[in-house]
């Protein structure tokens, strides 16, 4: 197992957002994590990367219990998390940007070698090198975002509504590059708002409610599943397949 | 680096010109000045942190020259007490990095009023202080004792030195690595932390720098001075005011911004003090350039001027 969550209770200020969190996400593929607004997806994603630390229960990565590791130590395991709120540096370009996500790395010819396999995987990094990030556009933002994960090589990626304020076509790119991560053997934990998308891009599907895991089970028979659908999909199989066509 | 080194042989020439003293000591300040905003660039513009309180660390090297030589009748050879310069820059770095690991969990506008609150403090200490700053009164030393016809000339050269030292850093850490990790303070620090940038260290080292150069050349003002310091100018808030205003004027987190600000706004003070006397009515033309500056060219000469190139 990759990453095992035990028990995990943790929150901002006096109130618990994750209320006694229990996953194993096993290595490789897509697990996607869906729930409604206020259900812990994203601070899950937070504590996983220390950017939260959990007031009980456990994070264990390959066995090992991360404890008190900070986001540093942990970025260093192979923990990368992107998250849900555009996070590039807009007045940086986007080989800067690039090069920050290798900031890390003490070897400069590594560092190349990681660069040159994200431009290759990612284009748009070469194409768009030399110009500011600010000016790019959300989902050409999003795809230096990935490619800027891949130069930690990290084994977990964190990805957190990677989808959102995207046109149709830039969400349909983003979650190519999601499977094309997944691919090249990372394990992606995703968080997506847009329920249906997500799963149709996961192997694994994970349901939060009220800061527990409800339900875990293959992606898609969570999204043949009525009662899934009528909870937390939004609509029925027919409008989801209507909105697949618009965006397609 | 050509347009550097043609700058700097400019500048070490000038003195050999046969020029008034009066240009001359205007050049002085000129000089003292770029380097300041060099220095304050260093926060300031590299890091975005708006420090308001560099003028205390302009004091505190002031009073650390100047209590270095308060115990001498006299001073034998010029040049030598110049060699405290490194000891007391090291040294005042050392005394930032406590209280800049302290005020940079500020941020922003409680930055700012962290650090001018530092500086009203070393004020404060420095008028009453009676033991050691002399309060008041101040605190005498002997008159560096160069001939009269070039007196400003080894001040010149070593400002000179020390706005070439704060220009190479500069230079240096806007292209390497600890540079973007600055710019990415700049830019959002919690981003920053996120992809494991070592961000608390690298502002702590930036404003130690900072204010060790600063307090280097508030040593050589106090040596200017002709053997005596007030604490009302060694512990001087427009000193403060002028460096940001350089800084802002000629473009920040740039390399030349805070050297074209110096030399326009210093020049320009100096020229207003000589017509308007010794009132502080310049103050006004500052305020007036500081809103013009907010209005027209938010980012600074030089990043407005590249902009529109582009």
């Amino acid at each position: 197992m990759l990453l095992r969550i035990e028990r995990v209770v943790a929150g901002y200020g006096a109130g618990d957002v994750l209320r006694g969190i229990d996953l194993d996400v096993a290595e490789g593929g897509v697990t996607c994590l869906i729930g409604p607004n206020g259900a812990g997806k994203s601070t899950l994603l937070r504590t996983v990367s220390g950017l939260l630390r959990p007031s009980r229960g456990r994070v264990l990565f390959r066995g090992e219990d991360l404890g008190r590791r900070g986001p540093r130590e942990r970025l260093l395991l192979g923990i990368v998390h992107v998250p849900q709120e555009r996070s590039l540096f807009p007045a940086m370009t986007v080989r800067d940007n690039l090069l920050m996500g290798g900031y890390l790395l003490r070897d400069q010819r590594l560092l190349r070698e990681r660069i040159d396999r994200a431009v290759a995987a990612f284009p748009i990094c070469a194409r768009r090198a030399g110009a500011h990030a600010g000016s790019l556009s959300g989902g050409e933002q999003k795809q230096v975002e990935l490619a800027r994960t891949l130069l930690l090589d990290p084994a977990l990626v964190l990805l957190d509504e990677p989808s959102i304020g995207l046109d149709p076509r830039s969400r349909r790119q983003v979650f190519e590059s999601v499977r094309q991560l997944a691919g090249a053997g990372r394990t992606i934990l995703l968080v997506e708002q847009n329920a249906r998308s997500g799963l149709a891009a996961a192997d694994t599907g994970a349901v939060l409610d009220g800061g527990v895991v409800r339900l875990v089970a293959p992606a898609a028979r969570l999204l043949d599943d009525p009662e899934v659908a009528r909870l937390y999909l939004g609509a029925g199989p027919a409008e989801h397949k209507a909105e697949r066509s618009r965006d397609e | 680096m050509i347009r550097g080194a043609v700058f700097v042989v400019t500048l070490a020439v000038l003195p050999l010109l046969g020029l008034p003293h009066w240009v001359l000591n205007m050049l002085v300040f000129v000089l003292m000045f770029a380097a300041l905003a060099s220095a304050w660039n260093l926060v300031g513009g590299l890091t975005g942190y708006p420090s308001l309180g560099h003028a205390a660390f302009f004091g505190i090297g002031a009073y650390a020259f100047a209590l270095l030589l308060h115990r001498q009748t006299e001073i034998t050879d010029g040049w030598q007490p110049f060699a405290w310069l490194p000891a007391i820059g090291v040294g005042t770095a050392l005394i930032g990095v406590p209280i800049a690991a302290i005020a940079m969990r500020t941020r922003a506008d409680v930055f700012a009023i962290v650090t001018i609150t530092l500086l009203f403090v070393v004020q404060t200490l420095a008028f009453n202080l009676h033991g050691l700053t002399g309060g008041a009164q101040g605190l005498s030393f002997p008159v560096a004792p160069f001939p009269a016809d070039t007196f400003e000339r080894p001040f010149y050269y070593v400002l000179l030195g020390l706005l070439v030292l704060a220009m190479l850093l500069t230079f240096g850490t806007l292209r390497s690595k600890v540079g973007l990790a600055l710019a990415t303070v700049r830019g959002d620090e919690d981003k920053a932390r996120g992809l494991g940038i070592p961000v608390g260290g690298a502002k702590v080292l930036a404003f130690a720098v900072s204010v060790g150069l600063t307090a280097m050349v508030g040593a050589v003002w106090a040596y200017y001075q002709v053997g005596i310091i007030y604490p009302q100018f060694a512990v001087d808030p427009l000193v403060t005011i002028a460096m940001v205003l350089m800084v802002f004027l000629g473009g920040r987190g740039t390399l030349w911004g805070p050297v074209l600000g110096a030399f326009v706004l210093e020049t320009g003070q100096q020229y207003l003090a000589y017509e308007l006397g010794a009132s502080q009515f310049y103050l006004i033309a500052y305020a007036m350039i500081f809103l013009l500056i907010m209005l027209f060219l938010p980012r600074g000469v030089l990043p407005s001027l590249a902009g529109r190139l582009r």
